[in-house]
C-alpha cells in the first residue's frame, strides 16, 4: 500500500498513545524510581544507584529462577510447536468436522487461567484426581505436591494442554490458505509427502509459525497464574519461575527496591529476545 | 493408512476434554463423595454446588463483575484501536514504526512487573476496586493486540475505497463508520474476540486491583480454595461456569477462527 | 506425445445426479490427435476446467474412460499419466531457485544429475530463462513464474500432453501476446500435444489448430478457427466467437422461403428445412444467424434505421434497428453510412437458419 505522509495522523493515534502511556509510562517510571532507591521505612528514600541491580544480578536466587524459566520456555517451545504443526497437518483441509474440531480445540484457550490451574490441580491430585490416581495405579510414584520432577511434569503437561491449540489454530490457518493448485502441481511433479511439506507447506506456514513462536515465547516468560494455582512455585521453590519470584518479592515482601530492579531486568530480557524475534519476522516479510 | 492420519487430532481432542470432564464430574458430587471415594461419574448426583453459586451473591456477583469489566475493556480497546490502526495502515508519519514497535512491547510486558505499580497507580487516582480499573489496566495489553490485528485487516482494503468516498463527498467520520467499518467487520470481530479472551482469562492484575466491590470470579475462586474446608465440588462448579461464556464466544466466531488466527495477514 | 480419446465421458460433482443440471459434463466423445494444439473454449462454468482435470487425472470421471494411445488411464494417478499442467496462477516452489524448480520433476523420478542438467539448460534456453537460473523463483514476475511452471512440464521427456488452464489470467496485458507467441513457438518446436483451456476467444483462436467450444458441459462444436467463424454449428458459437458476435433474429420458414418479419431472405440452408424434420418432439424456435461481416448496405433489402455508429479503427460497427430487433454490421473505413433509414442485404452463403440453436443441415436428412 502506498502510504502518504501525513503528520496529522498523530491525532488518530493519540487516544491509543494516551491510554497505553498512562498504563505503561507512569508505572514504569515508578519502577525505575524504586529500583535506584533504598527505603528505610516511613517513606524515607535514598539514592542507591545500581545497588539493587547488582544485588539481583548476583543473587543465586535470581539465577535459579531465570534458569528454571529458560528451561521451561525451551521445553514448551520444543513440544508445543512441532506438536501443534503435526496436528494441523493431520487435520482435513475441508469438511463438516473441521469447525467442530476447531471449536473443541479452542476451548482451553478461553478458560480463565486460575481455573486452568485449579482444574489441573484437582486432575493431578494423587488420591482423588483422575491423572494422579491413574499414574499411581500404573506403578509410578506420583505426587506433584511433594516431588519436584512430578511438579515439573505436571506443569509442562498443563501448559501443553493449555496452549498447543494456539499453535494448531495458527498453523492450520496458514495451511488452508494454500491453494489446491499447489498440491495438484506437486502431484503432477511426482513429489512425495516429505517434499510437499518441505517445499510447499512449511514455507507458506513460516509467517504464522513465527507469530506462534513469538507469542508462545513471550507468554511463557510471563506465566504466572496457572502455575501459581497449580504448585504455588513448589514444592519448595522447584517450580518458582521468574514471575512467581517477582510477585513474591513485590507483593509478598514489599521489598520495593529489589522488586523494581528485578522487574526491569526481567522486562529487558523479554524485550531483547522479543526484539530479536520481531526483527527476524520483519526481515522475512521483506524478502 | 489415510484414515490413521485423523487419529492424531482425535486423540488430541480427547486429551483436551479429559480435565474438563473431570471438573464436570467433580462439580456434580458432594464433598463427602469427592474426598471419600474415587468414581468416574457421580454416584450421588447433586446440583447443590451450582445452587450455591446461583443464590449466593458473593459467588454470582463475581461473574457479573468479570463480565462487566471484560465488556468495558473490549469496547474501549477496539474503539481507540480503530482510528490508530487506520493511521498506521494508511499514513506514514514521524516515528510511526517506532510507535508501532513500542505498542507491541507492551503486549510483551509481564503482568507481574506491573502488579505493584498498578496497585499504587490506581489507588492514587482513586480507582482501586472498580471495574474501570481492571478494564483500563487490561488495555495495556489489549490495545496493542487490537491495533496489530486491525491494521492487518485494514491493509487488505485498498486505499482506492477511501479515495472514492472522499470524492463522493463523505466526511471522514461518515466514511469510517458507514463504509470502512463494515468492510473490515471480520477484523473487528477477531480483535474483539482476542480482547475478550485476554481480559476474561487474566487473573493477576484483576486480583491485585480489586478488594470487594469489583472482585472478579477468578479471585473469589482462589479465595475459596485457600480457606479451610477445601470445597472442591463448589470450586469445580464455579470453574465449569467460567468455561461457558468462553464456549459461547467461540461458537459465535467459529467461522472466523481459522481466518482470524492468521491475524488477517496470511 | 499421445493420441487422446475421451470415451462416453460424464461427470457429476453431486453424489446421486438426477437431473440434467446435476451433471457438470453431460456426454463427451472426443478424439485428439497426437501433437496437435487444441483449445477448449467456453464461458465460465461450462465444464472446461472439469474436463481438463479429468484428463490430467486430478479428477476421476463419474462415467466413461480416458484413453492415452490406446491405453486406458482412467484409474491412473496424475504422475503416472505423464502429463504436465500449467495453472491459472503461477505455481512455483518459492524457496528453490529457478534451476531447482525446473529440475524438481526429474529429480523426483530419480534421473541422473548430468541428464537433469542438460535438460534444464535446454528448456531454460527455450523459454529465455537462462539468465535467471540461479535466482530464487519467488523473485520473478508473474510471466516468469508461468514460464517456470511451463518449464517444469517440458523438462520431462515422457510427457504425453501439456495442459494449460487459463494460464494468462494473471499476466500483464502487454505481456500476454508475448507469452502466447512463445507458446505457439514451443508447440512447433516440441511437438507435444497441447490442450489450452480459456474463455478468451483470441487466445483460443490464435493458439489452436482445432478448437472445442463448450457450453453447459457439452461440446457445441469442434473445428478449426476458420470453421467456427464461417460455419458456426450453433447459435452459441456464433455469439461467442467474433467481435461483435453473430446477429441472431427470429424467423419463419414457409415453403422453403425464409422470412424475418415480413422480409424474405435468401439463406444457405433455408430450403432444406421442413417442419417436423427430425424435431418432432422439440417445439421449433427458428432463428436466422448472420455475422456482421457478411451484411452490407444496399438499395433494397431489409429496411432498418441506423441507431449508432461505433468507430473501432479499421472499420465501424453500425447498429441498426429492424422492427424490434437490433442488427449490427461492419463497414470498412471510407465507405458511406446512411444516417437515417437504409436497407441491408445479407450474403446468402453466410446466412443460416438455426432450429433450437442448432444449424439446420443444408441437405435434409434422408
Amino acid at each position: 500500500m502506498n502510504k502518504t505522509v501525513n503528520q496529522k495522523a498523530w491525532f488518530l493515534v493519540l487516544p491509543v498513545v494516551a491510554l497505553v502511556a498512562f498504563n505503561a509510562i507512569i508505572p514504569l517510571m515508578t519502577v525505575v524510581n524504586y529500583s535506584v532507591q533504598e527505603s528505610f521505612g516511613d517513606n524515607a528514600f535514598f539514592w542507591s544507584g545500581v545497588m539493587w541491580f547488582e544485588q539481583i544480578l548476583r543473587s543465586s536466587r535470581f539465577h535459579d529462577a531465570l534458569g528454571r524459566q529458560l528451561f521451561f520456555t525451551c521445553m514448551i517451545l520444543l513440544i508445543e510447536v512441532p506438536l501443534g504443526v503435526m496436528i494441523a497437518l493431520s487435520m482435513p483441509r475441508k469438511g463438516g468436522w473441521v469447525p467442530v474440531c476447531l471449536i473443541l480445540m479452542a476451548l482451553p484457550l478461553l478458560i480463565p487461567w486460575n481455573v486452568v490451574g485449579a482444574m489441573w490441580n484437582i486432575f493431578a491430585l494423587p488420591d482423588i484426581g483422575l491423572l494422579g490416581r491413574t499414574l499411581n495405579h500404573l506403578g509410578f510414584d506420583y505426587n506433584f505436591t511433594r516431588q519436584p520432577e512430578d511438579a515439573w511434569f505436571t506443569l509442562i503437561l498443563m501448559d501443553v494442554w493449555h496452549w498447543t491449540s494456539l499453535v494448531v489454530l495458527l498453523a492450520y490457518a496458514g495451511l488452508v490458505s494454500i491453494p489446491d493448485a499447489y498440491y495438484q502441481a506437486a502431484k503432477i511433479d511426482g513429489a512425495g509427502a516429505w517434499a510437499i511439506f518441505r517445499h510447499i507447506q512449511l514455507p507458506k506456514m513460516k509467517r504464522v509459525l513465527t507469530i506462534a513462536v513469538l507469542l508462545r515465547f513471550m507468554d511463557s516468560f510471563n506465566v504466572y497464574t496457572e502455575l501459581s494455582v497449580l504448585t504455588g512455585g513448589g514444592p519448595g521453590n522447584s517450580t518458582t519461575l521468574l514471575s512467581i519470584d517477582l510477585v513474591k518479592i513485590a507483593l509478598g515482601q514489599f521489598d520495593l527496591g529489589p522488586a523494581a530492579a528485578m522487574s526491569l531486568i526481567y522486562f529487558l530480557i523479554i524485550l531483547l529476545l522479543s526484539w530479536v524475534f520481531y526483527s527476524l519476522m520483519m526481515r522475512n516479510e521483506e524478502q | 493408512m489415510r484414515r490413521l492420519k485423523f487419529l492424531l487430532p482425535l486423540i488430541y481432542i480427547v486429551f483436551l476434554m479429559l480435565p474438563i470432564y473431570w471438573l464436570l464430574n467433580m462439580s456434580f458430587k458432594n464433598t463427602n463423595e469427592i474426598l471419600g471415594s474415587f468414581t468416574l461419574w457421580p454416584q450421588t448426583f447433586t446440583l447443590e454446588n451450582y445452587v450455591t453459586i446461583f443464590t449466593d451473591p458473593t459467588w454470582y456477583m463475581g461473574y457479573v463483575n468479570s463480565i462487566i469489566y471484560v465488556v468495558i475493556n473490549t469496547v474501549l480497546s477496539v474503539a481507540v484501536a480503530l482510528p490508530a490502526a487506520y493511521a498506521f495502515s494508511r499514513y506514514r508519519f514521524l516515528g510511526d514504526k517506532h510507535l508501532f514497535f513500542w505498542l507491541l512491547t507492551n503486549r510483551m510486558a509481564p503482568a507481574a512487573v506491573f502488579a505493584l505499580p498498578f496497585f499504587q497507580l490506581y489507588s492514587a487516582v482513586g480507582l482501586f476496586d472498580t471495574h474501570l480499573a481492571i478494564a483500563l489496566a487490561h488495555t495495556l495489553f489489549n490495545i496493542p493486540l487490537a491495533v496489530w490485528i486491525l491494521e492487518g485487516f485494514m491493509s487488505g482494503v485498498p486505499k482506492e475505497l477511501d479515495e472514492t468516498a472522499y470524492v463522493d463527498g463523505y466526511s471522514f467520520l461518515r466514511f469510517f463508520t458507514r463504509i470502512f467499518m463494515p468492510t473490515i467487520a471480520a477484523g473487528i470481530g477477531v480483535a474483539a474476540f482476542f480482547c475478550f479472551m485476554f481480559s476474561w482469562v487474566e487473573l493477576l492484575l484483576a486480583k491485585t486491583l480489586t478488594a470487594v466491590a469489583a472482585k472478579p470470579i477468578a479471585a473469589i475462586m482462589t479465595r475459596t480454595a485457600s480457606t479451610s474446608g477445601y470445597e472442591l465440588g463448589l470450586l469445580a462448579a464455579a470453574g465449569v461456569l467460567t468455561i461457558i461464556p468462553g464456549a459461547f464466544v467461540i461458537y459465535f466466531v467459529r467461522n472466523y477462527i481459522a481466518k482470524g488466527f492468521a491475524l488477517g495477514r496470511v | 506425445m499421445a493420441k487422446i480419446i475421451l470415451d462416453d465421458l460424464r461427470h457429476s460433482y453431486v453424489a446421486n445426479p438426477v437431473s440434467d443440471a446435476d451433471w457438470a459434463l453431460k456426454q463427451l466423445d472426443i478424439a485428439w490427435d497426437d501433437g496437435g494444439a487444441y483449445a477448449l473454449l467456453g464461458p465460465s462454468g461450462c465444464g472446461k476446467t472439469t474436463l481438463l482435470n479429468i484428463i490430467s487425472g486430478l479428477l476421476r470421471p463419474t462415467r466413461g474412460r480416458v484413453i492415452f494411445d490406446g491405453k486406458d488411464v482412467t484409474d491412473l494417478a496424475p504422475d503416472q499419466r505423464h502429463i504436465a499442467q500449467v495453472f491459472q496462477f503461477p505455481v512455483v516452489y518459492d524457496t528453490m531457485t529457478v534451476y531447482d524448480n525446473l529440475a524438481f520433476p526429474l529429480r523426483n523420478r530419480g534421473v541422473a544429475e548430468a541428464v537433469v542438467d542438460t535438460r534444464v539448460r535446454t528448456i531454460a534456453d527455450m523459454l529465455d530463462l537462462t539468465a535467471t537460473l540461479d535466482r530464487r523463483a519467488s523473485g520473478l514476475t508473474a510471466d516468469g513464474k508461468q514460464k517456470i511452471s511451463l518449464g517444469r512440464g517440458l523438462v520431462r521427456e515422457d510427457v504425453n500432453v501439456i495442459m494449460f488452464d487459463e494460464p494468462l489470467t494473471v499476466i500483464d496485458p502487454h505481456l500476454k501476446w508475448q507469452l502466447r507467441s512463445k507458446l505457439k513457438e514451443l508447440h512447433q518446436r516440441v511437438g507435444a500435444t497441447m490442450i489450452y483451456v480459456t474463455h478468451d476467444q483470441t487466445e483460443a483462436l490464435t493458439f489452436a489448430d482445432q478448437v472445442v467450444v463448450m457450453k453447459d458441459g457439452e461440446v457445441v462444436q469442434i473445428g478449426t478457427p476458420v470453421d467456427l467463424f464461417e460455419r458456426p454449428q450453433h447459435v452459441f458459437v456464433g455469439h461467442f466467437i467474433g467481435s461483435p458476435g453473430m446477429n441472431v433474429l427470429p424467423c419463419s420458414v414457409d415453403n422453403g422461403q425464409v422470412r424475418i418479419g415480413g422480409c424474405a431472405i435468401e439463406t444457405a440452408n433455408g430450403a432444406a428445412w421442413s417442419a417436423g424434420a427430425g424435431s418432432a418432439d422439440r417445439p421449433g424456435g427458428l432463428e436466422l444467424g448472420i455475422r456482421p461481416e457478411f451484411i452490407h448496405f444496399a438499395e433494397d433489402g431489409v429496411p432498418v434505421t441506423v441507431t449508432k455508429v461505433t468507430d473501432v479503427g479499421r472499420f465501424k460497427i453500425v447498429s441498426t434497428r429492424f422492427e424490434e430487433h437490433a442488427i449490427k454490421l461492419l463497414v470498412t473505413d471510407g465507405q458511406p453510412i446512411p444516417t437515417e433509414s437504409a436497407h441491408l442485404a445479407f450474403d446468402r452463403n453466410q446466412a443460416r437458419v438455426y432450429e433450437n440453436g442448432w444449424v439446420v443441415p443444408a441437405e435434409a436428412a434422408a
